[in-house]
């Protein structure tokens, strides 16, 4: 009785519902699909954060396996918090991030809001803009130290034409007051078009209609702009900050090639220092302590900052 | 004219436009020269290439390119002589400055090394990031959010944070230095990219159409072959290409995890180095057949660069 219930409703039962049967659940095939991505960060991003964590509470140094491992506690943290160099390592940091942002948001902001006027081949002269960014940073950024040469450089050069200067004296690369301004040059080159795109999305997004309501109650063209176009493209300059502010916090590759943290130390960035512990002093327990403070400060001053900008977008 | 054409009140002047579009054009132009500059430069030679005051107008060379593919060792004029004649034109060009061609030099195989990692890793990427994507596009995955945001926070590591315990571990399971490692670190890379851009555009696939694909008796997974695929080749052809100019730019691991056999162009390209210094003509030819492929990809992606530097966070 019951198995004949059982086959009458297995023959009621749609064709596709019986094949979806037979086939792997929805829930099954979810985990299919996500679980490989999911076990390859695992293996390759947080088992070694988790190794690197371990390391740097210990004396441990790459370049020495089999010595003893010892425990140090927070030796390590208490060291680098103390430690000199690290502040002006940080301090060196933030005065990179905070002039390669303005710079470029102010430039890109600018350029975003010419573009937007859409002049005749405005789509093509775009395109040519944004090709510096997509470049490998390290391979551009090694050219420049052509450019930078003093003399024979085509920087060098122009600059001491346009302003009289001798060629010889413009060491951007050497000169302790000039290098870090060499490093934020290349910086806003490559990277204003990325903050401009981002910038023309935002004033792409504000429609027209305010504008013209705006008109109406002939508000002047700068109230305008203070009142329409800056708050409604905000969030999107504020996007471009955040991205370019984590990006520029890591920066290494330009830096490392430019100058590789020099003269003396005056371009000497976080990751430029990290790599000097790690791979040249081989401090690898002290210099994991530094990479998770690091990592710790991008993640929570991105937290802080997603939050903002979501309030800004809330508005 | 405002009586015979009608127009928006708040359409940009012309004469705005003009100034707009000469500002422009100017920092288009000025921002351009630097990569003019290296792709003259890689036909200079090399006492042209070092000249006071900068020369724009040159006779072209290749010296550069012949530098660039062959280690020379210099000689006296008259072992140049005793040879017979020369092969080619780099011979040629290479025996006028006292040198003999002693072999080919590393470039070829660092760039080679450069498409097989990248490649190798951007389809690793694609494929995993497309299926995860799917899922979390499509399935009600508990702590979804948490799970992707995770995904994406692997993009906050500096990578020489990254690279200290990965060092070790590469050490440990013989990865040091291998196309393998490079690969498999490029994938965990770009995937978090792929996941996020790719869920961006299999979001806008209008769920209809694997319905009614299931309900012609099709499984989910064949619904997903036959259907979803399809219509987001555009999203993952795009994805794919960003996931490649990640890894084909990428410096920072590939200087400090590879050094031989496995090592990229980006780390290889700033080694070049002449007698009494860089050899400025063969940086520059390095990096120009290095800088061809984006710039054809940039062109190809124009439509999509916002989302792809966005994390799909911004869409047009």
């Amino acid at each position: 009785m019951l198995n004949r219930t059982v086959e009458n409703v297995a023959r009621a039962t749609p064709e596709p519902l019986a094949r979806k049967v037979r086939g792997i659940s929805d829930k099954g095939l979810a985990w299919l699909f996500i679980s490989p991505t999911i076990l390859l960060l695992l293996a390759i991003n947080i088992f070694p954060l988790f190794w690197a964590i371990y390391l740097s509470f210990t004396n441990y140094r790459a370049n020495r396996p089999n010595e003893v491992v010892k425990n140090l506690g927070f030796a390590n943290y208490q060291r680098i918090l103390g430690d000199q160099d690290i502040w002006i390592a940080m301090q060196t940091t933030a005065h990179f991030v905070f002039w390669t942002i303005l710079l470029q948001t102010l430039i890109g902001f600018t350029l975003a809001w010419l573009i937007d006027r859409k002049f005749r081949g405005h789509a093509f002269w775009t395109t040519l803009i944004l090709v510096p960014m997509m470049l490998s940073p390290a391979v551009v950024g090694n050219f420049w130290r052509f450019l930078y040469e003093p003399q024979i450089g085509l920087f060098s050069y122009v600059i001491s034409f346009v302003s009289g200067i001798p060629p010889t004296s413009i060491q951007m690369l050497s000169n302790v007051s000039l290098a870090p301004w060499s490093i934020i040059i290349v910086d806003t080159w490559m990277w204003t078009p990325y903050v401009m795109l981002i910038c023309l999305a935002g004033l792409r997004s504000i429609p027209e209609y305010i504008y013209e309501a705006a008109e109406v109650d002939r508000a002047s063209n700068w109230r305008q702009f203070w009142s329409i176009t800056l708050p409604m493209a905000l969030p999107f300059i504020m996007l471009a900050v955040l991205f370019r502010g984590i990006e520029n916090f890591k920066m290494f590759d330009m830096v490392n090639l430019l100058t590789g943290g020099g003269p003396g130390s005056t371009t000497e960035v976080a990751s430029i220092t990290l790599k000097r512990q790690a791979f040249e002093s081989w401090r690898t327990g002290y210099s994991s302590a530094f990479a998770i403070i690091l990592f710790v400060a991008v993640f929570g001053l991105a937290n802080i900052y997603v939050k903002a900008l979501n309030k800004v977008k809330q508005r | 004219m405002s009586l015979t054409t009608a127009h928006s009140v708040v359409a940009p002047s012309a004469n705005s436009k003009r100034v707009a579009g000469a500002i422009i054009i100017a920092y288009a132009l000025i921002s351009i020269v630097p990569l003019l500059w290296i792709f003259a430069t890689s036909f200079k030679t090399p006492p042209d290439s070092i000249a006071y005051p900068p020369k724009i107008v040159f006779q072209p060379s290749i010296e550069g390119y012949c530098n660039l593919f062959t280690t020379r060792t210099r000689q006296t004029p008259e072992y140049i002589n005793s040879l017979g004649p020369a092969t080619g034109f780099c011979d040629e060009t290479v025996r006028k400055r006292n040198m003999v061609i002693a072999g080919p030099s590393n470039f070829l195989p660092r760039f080679l090394n450069s498409l097989i990692i990248a490649f190798g890793s951007t389809f690793c990427a694609v494929f995993l990031g497309t299926l995860s994507a799917y899922g979390f596009s499509r399935f009600k995955v508990p702590l979804a959010d948490d799970l992707l945001f995770f995904i994406l926070s692997t993009r906050f590591m500096p990578p020489i944070a990254v690279a200290i315990p990965i060092y070790l571990m590469y050490r440990e399971l013989g990865l040091s230095d291998t196309a393998l490692g490079m690969i498999l670190l490029y994938t965990a890379v770009n995937v978090s990219l792929a996941v996020w851009l790719l869920k961006g555009f299999i979001d806008e696939i209008p769920r209809e159409y694997e319905e009614a694909a299931m309900i012609d008796g099709y499984t989910r997974l064949q619904a997903f072959w036959r259907t979803v695929l399809p219509q987001a080749t555009t999203g993952i052809a795009a994805t794919a290409i960003f996931c490649l100019i990640f890894a084909w730019n990428e410096y920072a691991f590939a200087a400090l995890l590879t050094s031989g056999t496995a090592q990229t162009a980006p780390p290889f390209i700033p080694t070049i180095i002449g007698e009494g210094g860089q050899d400025w003509p063969a940086v520059a030819a390095g990096t120009t057949i290095f800088l061809v492929p984006i710039l054809v990809f940039t062109i190809l992606l124009r439509k999509q660069l916002l989302r792809g530097i966005t994390f799909g966070a911004v869409r047009k």
